[in-house]
């Protein structure tokens, strides 16, 4: 559906976005993942046409979005990052202006604006001025402007950055909601988000793409390197905890002295198998008592400072 | 590119809209309230100096006050959008540059056509006090009109050029004021190039037509200033993609 290739954005001499290549089929909802100043916004930016790239083209059901931009506008609901609105119009009055700016029919237009006012729970205050309301309810009206052409691709920029810990599970609720229906492609640097709500992962860096794959994908290679973290009450020394756990199938063990006495030890397996139950019965035979015990996944932050980090 | 497809219906919609949003500006108020009390205290301490029943006075002075006004009005037109960022989310709807550009223009032009209205008190009531000859009255008037879109056009283009709301309101008074005091240059100046800055002035052009005289050049003057600022925004808006 649609499909990016080689898409560059020079700034003089800044390689803001420098040969960015993927393909998104209908349905997916993508999470485009990076640190600040990636190039995320940007890649965003050239999709919806707000910018002209330098070089290489977007084409969306094989429309190429520099030759043909206002009809791929009419396919595309745009939020741009912290939903620039205009503060002095009401909400509804806002609505029903994007309404007929996105060629909504004139007998569609109300119910149009009722439906998105229900999606987005606006009803409470649909009647207020945008720039009275919470940042939460801006976002939502952000949102509702994206969807009330009712477009088959919403482009989401940081849609739930400088939200409260409530209002990002509301809108994160919404956005998969929205997936059900439409193909969606959000950008983020935080990662549960993408855990929490995309399908897919592009992590991107210095205006390249350095990882692109499903998210189930990228959580299982995080799980296969595996470690147990333990916390043992013990007097031994830490070289000797080290030795006494260092059994057949262990790769490494790391012990350190944690706090009130304790001891704070990852213990990392050959194979990735599942060594739990191994290292319980060897403490049994120990007198040591054990405090703790989890299953160790590399996270997605693991697996994203890798990725970005300074070569 | 079909992107330079104008759709009237969504012009006037965006009109609308900067229509209202003029009525929401302070700055615009205060604009017009204090072009309302100069232009008039200016025209009457002038008027009864001379003792005449005319309104030759008032359009000599409308183009200064002009030269300010509409600059500070128009200053924030693009300006604004760019610095809170809604103009992203306005040009990624399926409204083209050139709908998004008239509409702001015909909006600061109907404002200013307004503001315009309460001044229609003074030939009412010089007619009162003498014989007004009302052809230049009328001709004035069409001049401003002319004159309103101009700077309004030139205001615009200014805006397009910076998130600055203060930098583009000194850009286009940097416009629109020698644009108007030219005319004066031209004592100073060896008569060809006193008629080409005769031609090349607003208030030269405007003075013209307020005499009552309409000639289809100062009118195309006044067209060619209002599509060439308008033109060279869109072009800026375009550069800025």
């Amino acid at each position: 559906m649609i499909s990016v290739r080689g898409l560059k954005k020079f700034y003089g001499e800044v390689k803001a976005v420098n040969g960015v290549e993927f393909d998104i089929q209908k349905g997916e909802i993508v999470g485009l993942l990076g640190p600040n100043g990636a190039g995320k916004t940007t890649t965003l930016r050239m999709l919806t046409g707000y910018l002209t790239p330098t070089e290489g083209d977007v084409t969306i059901d094989n429309l190429s979005v520099i030759d043909n931009l206002s009809d791929i506008k009419k396919v595309i609901g745009y939020l741009p990052e912290s939903a620039p609105l205009y503060g002095d119009m009401a909400v509804y009055d806002y609505l029903e202006f994007i309404a007929r700016v996105q060629e909504v029919g004139e007998s569609d237009i109300e119910n149009r604006i009722h439906y998105v006012s229900d999606k987005c729970s606006l009803n409470q205050v649909i009647n207020k001025k945008i720039s009275e309301l919470s940042k939460g309810y801006k976002q939502r009206v952000g949102l509702a402007h994206a969807i009330i052409h009712d477009p088959a691709i919403l482009i989401l920029d940081e849609p739930t950055s400088g939200l409260d810990p409530n209002q990002i599970i509301e809108i994160r609720e919404l956005i998969k909601e929205l997936g059900k229906e439409k193909t969606v492609i959000l950008s983020t640097h935080i990662l549960s988000e993408v855990e929490a709500t995309c399908s897919r992962v592009i992590i991107i860096n210095k205006g390249c793409i350095v990882k692109d794959a499903s998210t189930d994908n990228l959580m299982a290679d995080a799980g296969a390197a595996n470690a147990v973290y333990l916390q043992i009450k013990t007097g031994e020394p830490k070289k000797a905890v080290g030795d006494f756990l260092k059994f057949k199938g262990v790769n490494k063990v790391d012990v350190s002295e944690g706090y009130a006495g304790l001891k704070d030890v990852f213990v990392f397996s050959d194979s990735g198998n599942d060594i739990r139950e191994e290292i319980y019965k060897k403490i049994k035979e120990s007198d040591w008592s054990l405090i703790e015990m989890r299953k160790e996944k590399q996270t997605l932050e693991n697996i994203f400072q890798e990725l970005t980090k300074e070569a | 590119m079909n992107e330079n497809i104008i759709n009237y219906k969504k012009v006037w919609v965006l009109f609308k809209k900067e229509f209202r949003f003029f009525f929401f500006s302070p700055i615009a108020y205060i604009c017009i309230c204090l072009f309302l009390i100069i232009s008039g205290w200016v025209f009457f301490s002038q008027f009864f100096l001379f003792n005449q029943a005319e309104m030759r006075e008032f359009f000599r002075n409308l183009p200064f006050f002009f030269a300010i006004v509409i600059p500070a009005i128009t200053m924030g037109l693009f300006s604004e959008e760019f610095s809170v960022g809604s103009y992203e989310m306005i040009s990624t709807t399926s409204v083209s540059i050139p709908d998004i550009i008239l509409g702001k223009f015909l909006a600061a032009c109907a404002f200013m056509f307004v503001a315009l209205v309460p001044t229609f008190i003074f030939p009412i009531s010089i007619a009162f006090l003498g014989d007004l000859d009302f052809g230049p009255v009328l001709g004035g008037y069409i001049g401003s009109v002319l004159l309103i879109g101009a700077f309004a056009a030139i205001g615009i283009f200014s805006s397009s050029l910076t998130k600055n709301q203060i930098l583009s309101l000194i850009v286009s008074i940097a416009i629109c004021v020698p644009l108007t005091f030219i005319v004066f240059m031209d004592q100073f100046l060896p008569p060809f190039f006193s008629d080409i800055i005769n031609d090349l002035s607003a208030a030269a052009r405007f003075s013209n037509i307020a005499k009552g005289v309409i000639d289809w050049r100062d009118v195309l003057y006044f067209l060619s200033v209002i599509f060439i600022a308008l033109y060279s925004t869109k072009l800026v808006l375009e550069r800025k993609k």
